[in-house]
Parts: C-alpha cells; structure tokens; sequence
C-alpha cells in the first residue's frame, strides 16, 4: 500500500470521502483502538484518579472514544477539516481543535496529565509548502509540547516513519525540547504488523512509563578488531581481493574481477 | 468548546509564547449552549488547582457572567455533602457550558481565532507561522 503522506498534506488528503472512509472501516477502527489502547497501556496512569489529556491529530476522534470509554477527559487536535466535521457529527465527548501540529500546541504551560497521538506525527516530516522546514516545526512541536505537559508528564505517540531518518529527526527534536526516554517497536520481527511507539516523559515522574513486555536493545557496539586476527579470519577470496584493491590503488595492472576470481583450478580444467 | 479550555488556551503565534498578554483571549460575540454532561466531581477538584482564577473570572465577564466569588473556591471535597452545591454549580459553568459561535482575540498580536461549530480554528496565516 502506498502511503498517504507522499501524497497530499493530510489537510487536503483527508477530505470528505476520505475521512468517511477512514472512519467507518472497522478494520481502521480496530487498529486504532488496538493502539490507542496500546499507547494507554505504556502511559501508566494511576487508575484511580481523573486526567486530562491530549490527543494529537486526533482526526475523526476514534482513538478519543477510547479515551472517554476508559474515563479521561481529553481535547483533540486536527489539521483536517473534514476529519473534524466527522468527529461532530459522531459526537464525540471531548473539546477538537482545527489546528497545524508543527506551529505548535496552543495551551498554557502545564495544562495536561499526558498526551497520545496514534499515527499522526510522521505528517510533520513533510514539507508541504515551500519555504518549510520539518526540522523547524518538529522543534517547535515539541517545544510547546513539553510546556503544556504537566512537570512529571508523559507522551506516548505511535507513529509510522517511512526510514531511519524520520525516526532520527523525530527522536533528536525529542530529546532538543527535554523530553526523555526512546522509541519501542512492538512486533520487531514482522513487517506489516511492526508498529514504533515514541514514549517521552517530560520531566521525572515517579510513576514511570510500563515497559512491560518491551525488550531493550542497546546500540550494538562495534568493537574494534584486532587487524591481525582480521587477517587470521579472512578466506582465500577475501584476501586476493584485498591484494588487488591494494595494487590497483598503486596503479599496477590488475585481472578484472570476475566469478572465478580467487577459485581453484581444478584438475578437470 | 467547553468553558473550561478557555483556562487552558493562548495564542499560538510564536511571538507571543512568551508574553503574559497571550493568554487568557479576549471572547467576543459568543453563542453560549448549555449541554448537559456527565457529573464527575472528581474530575473537577483535580482540574480546579491548575485553574487560573483570574482567567476564569475575566472570560466569564466575557460572556456576560459578573457574579463568580473574586477568590477560588478551594479545599472542596467530592465526598462532603457540603461542597455538591459549589462542584454542581462549577460543574455547570465549566464543563456544560459550550461556546458555539465566536470570536478570540488576542491581547498581545490582536490576532482573531474563530470558533465555528464549537471547533476554534486555530491554523495560522503564512506570515505568522
């Protein structure tokens, strides 16, 4: 499936037709509630005691039902007109906001307990309009976000990142606006179902996010190897080839390389 | 938009973060509704100590509301029978009642945010972004 942020700037994506689309496939309904309950989940709020949240590009307001089903108060905000119109007309409970998430959140600081997002922040990685720069509006994002959020506060955002360096470019705005914590990708190992979910906390907390379940991968470290037993290791070929790299950088005449480079004569020959 | 985000509000333009003129907005020709919703006073003492006062006092003379008490309400309980009255009535004037229609100003920029079928359209022209 193609994806819809090499399209159209959501705003103009998501029109009419398309957010009816989105909203009454239960297929999408079941994915976001799956990860709007997921995002919950890694959040690890106190059971007990009421919050209020914020829902980023919360467009149609599926994953905010989630939200009033499990007993929070929540605002949601949207660039797309059309998926705001959806949400009135299912009338849903909390406050929308027609607003462009990388001109920032517009809430005073410490407004909010937490704040979701489910598959919306990868949109800020576009440049839609000339004279734009993701960089910038990520930043700027983050920034304001990190004031509006309660001291101790925490941001969960499940996102899809089209390569590593969306990921690279989301995670260091991150960490520039002083938010702490990383990514964690459920179902690593299979393609369609692996899903990235940012969790930040803004502050220290003393209930810390729930990593249950979560495995840690820590950078793999490349250790430098000793150039002798590197040497001691390599097969045949390998060294051949390093020998005519090293003579064709000296400029003597070297056999082109070939799939019989480096192979036996055999006797049949 | 519920009264209640108008505590929480300001003005997005970037200039603005870090005036103390941007927040609370001004509210003019506002359409009022009151909806009924669920009453949680929990929700509400856990709101009402980030609620600033003043803010609250100077949108609802805004609308057209002068008899709010001058200080917070504060030390209310969710339980005591002597507090429902005051969380009934913060209740009604906090989460039932929504702006439908209207206009924001900014006190900072001037800048007009307005809100149209109770979603305020806070999109920025080029220029101010």
């Amino acid at each position: 499936m193609s994806r819809p942020e090499e399209l159209a700037p959501p705003e103009v994506f998501y029109n009419d037709t398309e957010s009816f689309k989105y909203t009454s496939s239960t297929r999408v309904q079941h994915i976001q509630a799956k990860m709007t309950l997921r995002a919950l989940e890694l959040l690890n709020l106190e059971k007990e005691q009421p919050h209020f949240l914020l829902d980023l590009g919360c467009g149609s307001g599926l994953s905010g039902e989630i939200l009033t089903e499990e007993g929070y108060n929540w605002i949601g905000m949207d660039i797309s007109p059309s998926m705001l119109a959806t949400g009135l007309d299912r009338d849903v409970e909390g406050d929308l906001f027609l607003s462009d998430l990388g001109n920032g959140v517009p809430f005073r600081a410490g407004t909010f307990d937490a704040a979701i997002s489910i598959s919306a922040i990868q949109w800020l990685c576009n440049a839609d309009t000339a004279g734009v720069d993701p960089k910038k509006r990520l930043l700027c994002f983050f920034n304001t976000l990190y004031s509006s959020l309660r001291r101790g506060g925490k941001f969960v955002a499940q996102f899809y990142p089209m390569n590593d360096s969306q990921t690279e470019a989301i995670l260091g705005a991150a960490k520039v606006a002083g938010f702490g914590g990383g990514l964690i990708i459920d179902d690593p190992d299979s393609k369609r179902h692996k899903k990235y979910y940012l969790v930040l906390t803004a502050g220290l907390s003393e209930r810390t996010v729930n990593l249950t379940g979560a495995t840690m991968e820590a950078p793999v470290m490349n250790k430098k190897v000793n150039k002798k037993l590197l040497r001691k290791m390599e097969s045949g070929k390998d060294f051949i080839n390093r020998k005519k790299e090293t003579m064709k950088r000296r400029g003597k005449k070297v056999a082109l390389d070939s799939k019989f480079t480096g192979r036996k004569r055999r006797p049949r020959f | 938009m519920k009264f209640l985000t108008t505590n929480f509000v300001k003005c997005a333009v970037k200039g603005c973060q870090s005036s103390t003129e941007s927040f609370p907005l001004k509210y003019s020709d506002c359409q009022l509704v009151q909806e009924e919703q669920e009453y949680n006073p929990e929700f509400l003492v856990h709101m009402l100590e980030r609620l600033d006062w003043n803010a609250v006092i100077q949108v609802a003379r805004d609308l057209g509301n002068d008899s709010l008490p001058p200080t917070k309400p504060d030390s209310l309980d969710p339980i005591m029978e002597e507090d429902q009255a005051v969380l009934k009535d913060l209740h009604t004037l906090l989460v039932e009642t929504q702006i439908v229609e209207g206009r924001m100003t900014c006190n900072n920029c001037q800048h007009v945010y307005h809100i149209k079928n109770s979603i305020p359209n806070f999109l920025l022209p080029p220029h101010l972004c």
